[in-house]
């Protein structure tokens, strides 16, 4: 058991933050060593919201066990259930019909852009600004309702399965992601406005949780984290999937490697992510929007692994087939996981009021790293 | 580098190392008592610069169990992927926490859920269940009436 607080026998002071604390955005354990208010040490401690998905998923079939999966990052659900589909499909060597890859697209693309405004928001608030969570919530809530209408869901989608995609997009689709874009576009430059050339803010920010690149790769981070360290990581532009390989983008990176460059990587992303859904938007093709498959899916003896870049960084599917109906064992790889055993070297030496800051930059989805 | 050329280095480096043919990504299997050594090489020799960890996976297979490590290079991008058969009764490996520091998280996740010991892990407990969890829960073996999902 952990004390409430204790002292060590240097005389540093003990404390826990979390595991409810509105700045853990979720249920993490953090027990802090300070000295004064000089962190000296920070100990993640997990398991509060551990559901063991990887032992569910070992008596789950190839279809049912993708619905678990949107329970991880739940923010970044959609690209959850895409890295899974598309292990199964390399596994049973699936072709996906080319419009359900550009719906994929299109679908991973608005989820990274309301992850990141979520982010926006939280992270703001973390550091005392308040609004920027309001404005952020109100165009998240424009791309809930797009999903909403095309896949039923606002959170857990569970949209995209082994083959292509559930359901055709709906009728009323395209003129709304257009509106939202063109709408959302002026909106990034009104949240720089607000918060990027704030004075309390960058001063929160910079010189603040510095990450060098070689910590980087060391600790195995990967998304935005890694990239405001200058690490090039971006699974899209590196290993391209679906139709990720004929797009214009850039992968945005900074060289900064602390928490004001950490936000400038997703502020930059989601002005990449609105170039990806201009450039797809008009181009959908059209067809069947899922393969034939059969009704139970078997996938055969051996070893399957793919990577798909969620909003948070690399996420992998490892799956180990023995020739049935439910995989023998699966491993997911997620991205909070691994940047978040970077937090202890990150925090050390700073103060504690800087490690919300640096919590918050790492974009921490608890049920991600618990599993 | 091709997967050839990978072949090719690590046979000069690994003394008779058994590679396991049919996968995605250049696969070899390598003996537990020299795995720490054979870590550092790969993180070191020039040409192969494994420097980045991206998952570590235990498997059990009810006789023995498998470590799984997927390495890769920044540098290079190739993919190496090791795999360690470990004894059911003793399952113990040495630490490659010190070669990528990201181990010792994923290391942590073995042991709590497979009981495989890393010797020379710097902080080798519980990870996600609490201190006084009996058992080991992702071994195909493990029982547990109460919290058990079974479909």
């Amino acid at each position: 058991m952990i004390e409430e607080i204790g002292t060590t026998e240097q005389g540093d002071l003990v404390v826990n933050l979390g595991p409810q604390h509105p700045s853990t955005h979720g249920v993490l354990h953090l027990v802090i060593t300070i000295s004064g208010e000089t962190i000296k040490k920070v100990e993640p401690h997990l398991g509060y919201i551990h559901r063991s998905i990887e032992k569910m998923c070992e008596s789950l079939s190839y279809r049912q066990f993708i619905y678990v999966t949107s329970r991880m990052d739940y923010l970044s659900s959609h690209i959850n259930n895409h890295g899974c589909a598309l292990c199964v499909e390399k596994g049973m060597q699936i072709e996906v019909p080319a419009r359900a890859k550009v719906i994929r697209v299109l679908m991973d693309e608005l989820t990274r852009l309301a992850s990141h405004q979520l982010w926006w928001g939280a992270m703001a608030m973390d550091v005392g600004a308040l609004t920027p969570f309001f404005h952020a919530f109100r165009e998240r809530e424009t791309i809930n309702e797009i999903m909403e209408e095309t896949c039923g869901a606002r959170l857990t989608m569970n949209y995209m399965v082994p083959g292509g995609v559930m359901a055709d997009l709906h009728p009323n689709f395209q003129k709304r992601v257009k509106a939202f874009i063109s709408f959302f576009r002026d909106k990034i430059n009104e949240y720089d406005e607000l918060v990027t050339g704030n004075v309390i803010f960058r001063s929160r920010m910079e010189g603040v949780g510095y990450l060098s690149p070689e910590s980087a790769v060391a600790y195995g981070c990967t998304g935005p984290t890694a990239r405001g360290s200058g690490v090039s990581c971006d699974i899209r532009k590196l290993y391209p999937y679906e139709v990720y390989g004929q797009l214009q983008f850039d992968e945005v990176t900074a060289t900064g490697g602390d928490c004001f460059a950490r936000y400038m990587v997703r502020m930059q992303e989601m002005r990449q992510s609105v170039s990806i859904i201009e450039q797809l938007i008009d181009n959908i093709p059209e067809g069947d929007f899922q393969a034939k498959t059969k009704a139970v899916l078997k996938l055969p003896k051996g070893e399957f692994y793919s990577r798909v870049e969620t909003a948070r960084g690399e996420f992998g599917v490892f799956i180990i087939s023995e020739g049935g109906t439910t995989p023998y064992r699966i491993k997911f790889r997620s991205p909070g996981f691994s940047n978040l055993s970077a937090l202890d070297h990150m925090a050390r030496g700073y103060k504690i009021g800087d490690l919300v800051a640096i919590m918050g930059t790492l974009d921490l989805v608890i049920p991600d790293i618990d599993r | 580098m091709s997967k050839e050329e990978l072949k090719a280095r690590l046979e000069e480096l690994l003394t008779s190392p058994v590679f396991e043919e049919g996968a995605e990504w250049t696969t070899v299997a390598v003996d537990p008592a020299g795995w720490g050594g054979v870590a550092r090489q790969l993180r070191s020799t020039d040409g192969l610069d494994f420097d980045y960890l991206f998952c570590v996976t235990a498997v059990d297979w009810k006789t023995h169990f498998t470590m799984v490590y997927h390495l890769t290079s920044t540098l290079h991008r190739h993919v190496l992927v090791v795999k360690i058969k470990l004894d059911r009764e003793r399952p113990e490996v040495a630490t490659v926490s010190d070669v990528w520091k990201t181990a010792e998280f994923h290391e942590r996740e073995a042991y709590d859920l497979f009981g495989v010991v890393f010797t020379g892990h710097p902080d080798l407990r519980r990870l996600f269940m609490t201190d006084e969890w009996k058992g080991w829960p992702l071994r195909k073996d493990y029982e547990d009436p109460v919290n058990m999902i079974k479909l």
